[in-house]
C-alpha cells in the first residue's frame, strides 16, 4: 500500500512545510478503529493513507477450520451494524451451493427483515454522520428510530445486534405473534420521522456548504474503484443487486432505484434518504403479501454440499456484500472469501479527500459509511 | 421597603464599625464583588444543567435525573469529580504556560462582569465610564489563554485548535466592535449604565433602532466564544477536543467555566446594549414611583437576569439544531458578510442620526426632545429611527448579496438537487421464491 513519508528527526520537522497528522485509531470520527495519516499544508490535506488492521480476527480462516452452520454467527460480526444482511449471504450461498429451495414465506420473512435492517443501518450512518459535521440532535433521533427495528430483532432473533438471524434452508422459527402488526405500525409512522430528519438537514444552509461539492468521485472513478452501494449510486450509477440478480422475494417487489448526479457527498445523502423510503416500500409490500405456510426447507442433519464453488452477493446497506465458498464435500469448506463492501469503498478515500480540508475528511469518512468490523475481518 | 429593609440596617451597622468613605468605597464594593462571583459562578454551574437539560429535550431523551430531584444536585456532583481528579501533565509539555492558561480564561471571562450594570443603582460594581471598550478588551484576553493552552499542550490537535480559535477570534472581535458604535451613537456615551439609561430615559430598546446591529453583535458574540456551530477550536469530530485535548481534571473544568462565563457575559452585554439592559417598561411607575427603591432595584435586576436568560436559551438552542462550519466558511462568514453589514449599518445609522438632527426644529417639526442621557428622541424622531433601523435590513441584504453573488455558496438552496429515481430493469433473479407449496 502506499505509505505517506514522515518527518522523524527534528532538522527534517523544523524544515518540512507539511505537517503530519495522525487520526486515529483512537479518534472520535473514524467509525471505530480505522488510521488515516494525513500530510496536511495548513490545514489541506496533500497526502493520505488508511492504516487498516486494528480489528482482524482472521474470519475467513476460522471459516476453514468450522462447519457450515457453524460459520454463520461469524458472519454476523463482520459488519455488526447490517448483521441481518450478512448473515444472509452466508445462508443464501450454502443454499445455492446445494440447490436447496427454501419456502416462499421464508423468503417474504428475509426481505423484510433485511430491509429493516437497511433503514436500521441507514439510521445509524444518518446520525454518525450528522454527528461528524455538527449536527449532535440528529443522532438521537436516529436511535430513536432504530430502536423501534432492534426491539422487532429482539423479539424475532432474541438478540439486537448480532442476530444470527438466518438457517440454512430457512429461518430458525416463523414470525413472532404481533410480528405483522409491529413491522406495519413501523411503517406507517417511518416516512413522518425521516420527514423530521430531512426539515433539519436537506435545506439547512450550513449542511449545504459542509456537503455540496464535498468528496467528489465521478460515475466512471467509482467503477474503475469498485464502489458499490449508496456510494456508487451517489456518482449516478444504476447498480442495484436487488435489480441486477434478485434475490430472496426482490423479484417480485416493486421499487425504484434513486440516483445521484454529481457523486458529492449530498448526492450520497439524498439517495441513501431516498433509499429509505424505498425499503419501507418494500417492506410495506412484503408485509402485505406475507404469504402462508412453512418458513425451513427439507434439510440434511449434515450439511455436505457437493464439491465445487460458488459466488454469491446481496446488496448490503453499505454496498454488494459477496460471498466466495469453495467446497471439498466434507462438513467443513475448503476455502471462504468475502468481498467486503465497506473496504472496497474505504478505496476511495483517497482520490475523494486530496485537496479538502480536516473537516472535510471526516464527513467523507462519514459518507462512505465504513464499518470496521468488516473491513479488517 | 419592608422586605429589604435589612440592607440600610447593615448599612447603619458598618457605619458604626467604620469611617463613610471606608463603608462606600471598600465594604460595599467589596461584598458586590463577592456576591457577582457567587452569582455568576452558580449561574455557569446551573447553565451547563440547563444545557444537559434543553437538550435532552430537543433530542428525546431525559437529562440528568440521577443526583437530586431531577437531576438538580448534578453540576455539583461534576465539580467535585473534577477536583478530585489528577491534574495530568504532558510529558513534553510546556509545564508553566500550561499551569496558567486555565487561569487566564478564567479571570479574563470572570472580570469582565465587573461593569456589567445588573440594575441601577447598588446592582453595578463599577461603572467605567469607557465600559464597553473595556468589555472588549478584557475579553479579547481570553484568546491567549486559548492560544497559550494550544501551544503549551505539545499535541498537533490542541495546536490546530488554537491556531483556528486565535484566526477565529480576531476576526470576530473586529465585526462585534464595529457593531457596537451603531448603539452608541444613540447612546452617547461608552458607559455601559450610561447605555442603559438612554434606553430606559427614552423608553425604547435600542434593539429596535439597531436590528443588523443587534444581529452582528450575536452572531459575532457566538463566534467569539466558540459555540456551535461556530465551535471549531473544539470540533470533537476533527479536532477530538481542540485546544484542551490533553487538559484533565480542574483544568479543564476552569475552560470549561471560562467558555460559559463568557457565554454570560456576551449574553450580558447584548442585554445591555440592544436590549435595554434592566429596563423593562412600567417597573419604575409601579416601584420607584411610590418610594419603593430597593424593590425597583430588585425587579430590575430580576428583568436583566431573564433578558440574559432568554439569550443564554437562543445559545443552546442553535448548539442542539445547526451542524457546525467548516473553518473557511467560517471567515467567509465573518470578513465577507459580517464585515460589510457592520459598516454599512454605521454608515445608515449616521445617516439615520444626521438626518434626525438636520430635521429638528425645521418647519416646526421636532425630533431630538433632549441631549441629556443619550440622543433623546421624541416620537416622530423615534419613527425616523425605527425606519432607518429596519430599513437598513433590506439595503445590507441588497449590498450583500451584490458583494458575494460570485460566490459558490451564495444560494446553496437553488443548488439543492432533487433525487432522480430510476425503474431499473430487473435481471434473471439468483435465487427464484418457489411459487408451488
Amino acid at each position: 500500500m502506499h505509505q505517506v513519508e514522515i518527518a522523524t528527526t527534528r532538522e527534517a520537522l523544523l524544515d518540512a512545510p507539511e505537517m503530519t497528522l495522525n487520526m486515529g485509531p483512537q479518534h472520535p470520527s473514524t467509525h471505530g478503529v480505522l488510521r488515516v495519516v494525513l500530510k496536511l499544508d495548513g490545514e489541506t490535506v496533500i497526502d493520505l493513507d488508511c492504516d487498516v488492521g486494528y480489528l482482524h480476527r482472521g474470519m475467513e480462516k476460522i471459516a476453514e477450520n468450522r462447519m457450515y452452520t457453524m460459520i454463520a454467527p461469524y458472519w454476523d460480526r463482520l459488519d455488526y451494524i447490517a448483521a441481518v444482511s450478512n448473515g444472509l449471504v452466508w445462508v443464501e450461498t450454502v443454499e445455492q451451493l446445494m440447490g436447496l429451495d427454501v419456502p416462499r414465506r421464508a423468503h417474504y420473512l428475509r426481505t423484510i427483515l433485511t430491509e429493516l435492517n437497511r433503514i436500521a443501518s441507514h439510521l445509524l450512518w444518518l446520525g454518525t454522520h450528522a454527528m461528524d459535521i455538527g449536527a449532535v440532535t440528529i443522532l438521537l433521533w436516529a436511535f430513536r428510530e432504530r430502536e423501534e427495528i432492534l426491539k422487532i430483532f429482539e423479539r424475532q432473533f432474541g438478540a439486537r445486534l448480532t442476530c444470527h438471524a438466518w438457517r440454512i434452508g430457512g429461518m430458525p422459527n416463523d414470525a413472532y405473534d404481533g410480528f405483522v402488526e409491529d413491522v406495519k405500525r413501523f411503517v406507517d409512522y417511518f416516512p413522518t420521522r425521516l420527514d423530521e430528519y430531512e426539515t433539519v438537514l436537506s435545506e439547512n444552509r450550513i449542511w449545504l456548504s459542509r456537503t455540496v461539492g464535498i468528496g467528489v468521485i465521478s460515475a466512471a472513478d467509482a467503477v474503475a474503484i469498485g464502489l458499490s452501494g449508496p456510494a456508487l449510486r451517489g456518482s449516478g450509477v444504476p447498480w442495484d443487486i436487488r435489480k441486477a440478480r434478485p434475490y430472496a422475494a426482490y423479484a417480485e417487489m416493486d421499487f425504484e432505484v434513486p440516483l445521484g448526479e454529481n457523486g458529492d457527498t449530498y448526492d450520497r445523502y439524498l439517495v441513501r434518504m431516498e433509499e429509505m423510503r424505498q425499503s419501507r416500500r418494500i417492506v410495506k409490500q412484503a408485509i402485505e403479501n406475507l404469504p402462508d405456510g412453512p418458513v425451513n426447507a427439507k434439510v440434511p442433519k449434515l450439511i455436505k454440499p457437493p464439491v465445487g464453488d460458488y459466488y454469491h452477493s446481496i446488496e448490503g446497506p453499505k454496498g454488494e456484500i459477496g460471498c466466495y465458498v469453495v467446497s471439498d464435500g466434507t462438513q467443513q469448506p475448503w476455502r471462504v472469501r468475502v468481498r467486503p463492501p465497506s473496504f472496497i469503498n474505504l478505496q476511495a478515500l483517497k482520490k475523494m479527500s486530496i485537496g479538502h480540508l480536516v473537516a472535510d475528511v471526516v464527513a467523507i469518512i462519514g459518507t462512505l459509511d465504513i464499518v470496521l468490523g468488516e473491513i479488517d475481518r | 421597603m419592608a422586605i429589604l429593609a435589612p440592607l440600610n440596617l447593615v448599612n447603619d451597622l458598618l457605619l458604626r464599625l467604620f469611617s463613610e468613605p471606608t463603608v462606600n468605597f471598600v465594604i460595599w464594593p467589596l461584598i458586590q464583588v463577592g456576591l457577582v462571583i457567587v452569582i455568576t459562578t452558580g449561574w455557569v454551574a446551573y447553565a451547563t444543567y440547563l444545557e444537559r437539560k434543553i437538550s435532552a429535550f430537543m433530542q428525546a431523551r431525559l437529562g440528568p435525573m440521577r443526583v437530586g430531584p431531577w437531576g438538580l444536585l448534578q453540576p455539583i456532583a461534576d465539580g467535585l469529580k473534577l477536583l478530585t481528579k489528577e491534574d495530568f501533565i504532558p510529558e513534553n509539555a510546556d509545564r508553566w504556560i500550561f499551569f496558567v492558561a486555565p487561569y487566564i480564561a478564567v479571570v479574563a471571562a470572570f472580570v469582565v462582569m465587573a461593569v456589567v450594570p445588573f440594575g441601577p443603582d447598588w446592582a453595578v460594581i463599577t461603572d467605567v465610564n469607557i465600559g464597553v471598550l473595556f468589555v472588549l478588551a478584557v475579553s479579547s484576553v481570553g484568546v491567549l489563554a486559548l492560544i497559550l493552552a494550544g501551544w503549551s499542550s505539545n499535541s498537533k490537535y490542541a495546536l490546530l485548535g488554537a491556531l483556528r480559535s486565535s484566526a477565529q477570534m480576531v476576526s470576530y472581535e473586529v465585526s462585534m466592535g464595529l457593531a457596537i458604535i451603531g448603539a452608541l451613537i444613540f447612546a452617547r456615551t461608552l458607559s455601559l449604565s450610561g447605555v442603559v439609561t438612554a434606553q430606559a430615559s427614552n423608553s425604547i430598546w435600542f434593539f429596535f433602532y439597531q436590528p443588523i446591529g443587534f444581529f452582528i453583535f450575536l452572531i459575532s458574540g457566538i463566534a467569539e466564544n466558540n459555540r456551535a456551530p461556530f465551535d471549531l477550536p473544539e470540533a470533537e469530530s476533527e479536532l477530538v477536543a481542540g485546544f484542551h485535548t490533553e487538559y484533565s481534571g480542574f483544568r479543564w473544568s476552569l475552560f470549561f467555566m471560562a467558555e460559559y462565563a463568557a457565554m454570560v457575559v456576551v449574553t450580558a452585554v447584548a442585554t445591555t446594549l440592544y436590549l435595554g439592559g434592566w429596563y423593562f417598561p412600567l417597573v419604575y411607575r409601579l416601584t420607584e414611583a411610590h418610594g419603593w427603591h430597593n424593590l425597583y432595584v430588585a425587579i430590575s435586576v430580576i428583568v436583566f437576569l431573564a433578558k440574559a436568560g432568554l439569550l443564554l436559551y437562543l445559545y443552546f438552542w442553535l448548539r442542539w439544531t445547526l451542524p457546525r462550519f467548516r473553518y473557511d466558511q467560517l471567515m467567509d462568514l465573518g470578513w465577507k458578510w459580517l464585515l460589510p453589514a457592520a459598516l454599512i449599518n454605521i454608515v445608515v445609522t449616521a445617516l439615520g442620526a444626521g438626518v434626525i438632527q438636520g430635521l429638528d426644529n425645521q418647519a416646526g417639526m421636532r425630533t431630538i426632545k433632549s441631549l441629556a442621557s443619550g440622543l433623546g428622541l421624541t416620537a416622530s424622531g423615534k419613527v425616523i429611527a425605527i425606519v432607518f433601523g429596519f430599513g437598513n435590513l433590506f439595503l445590507t441584504a441588497g449590498i450583500l448579496s451584490l458583494i458575494n453573488w460570485r460566490a459558490r455558496d451564495f444560494n446553496l438552496k437553488k443548488q439543492r438537487r432533487k433525487i432522480r429515481l430510476v425503474d431499473v430493469p430487473k435481471g434473471k433473479p439468483a435465487v427464484v421464491p418457489v411459487t408451488s407449496e
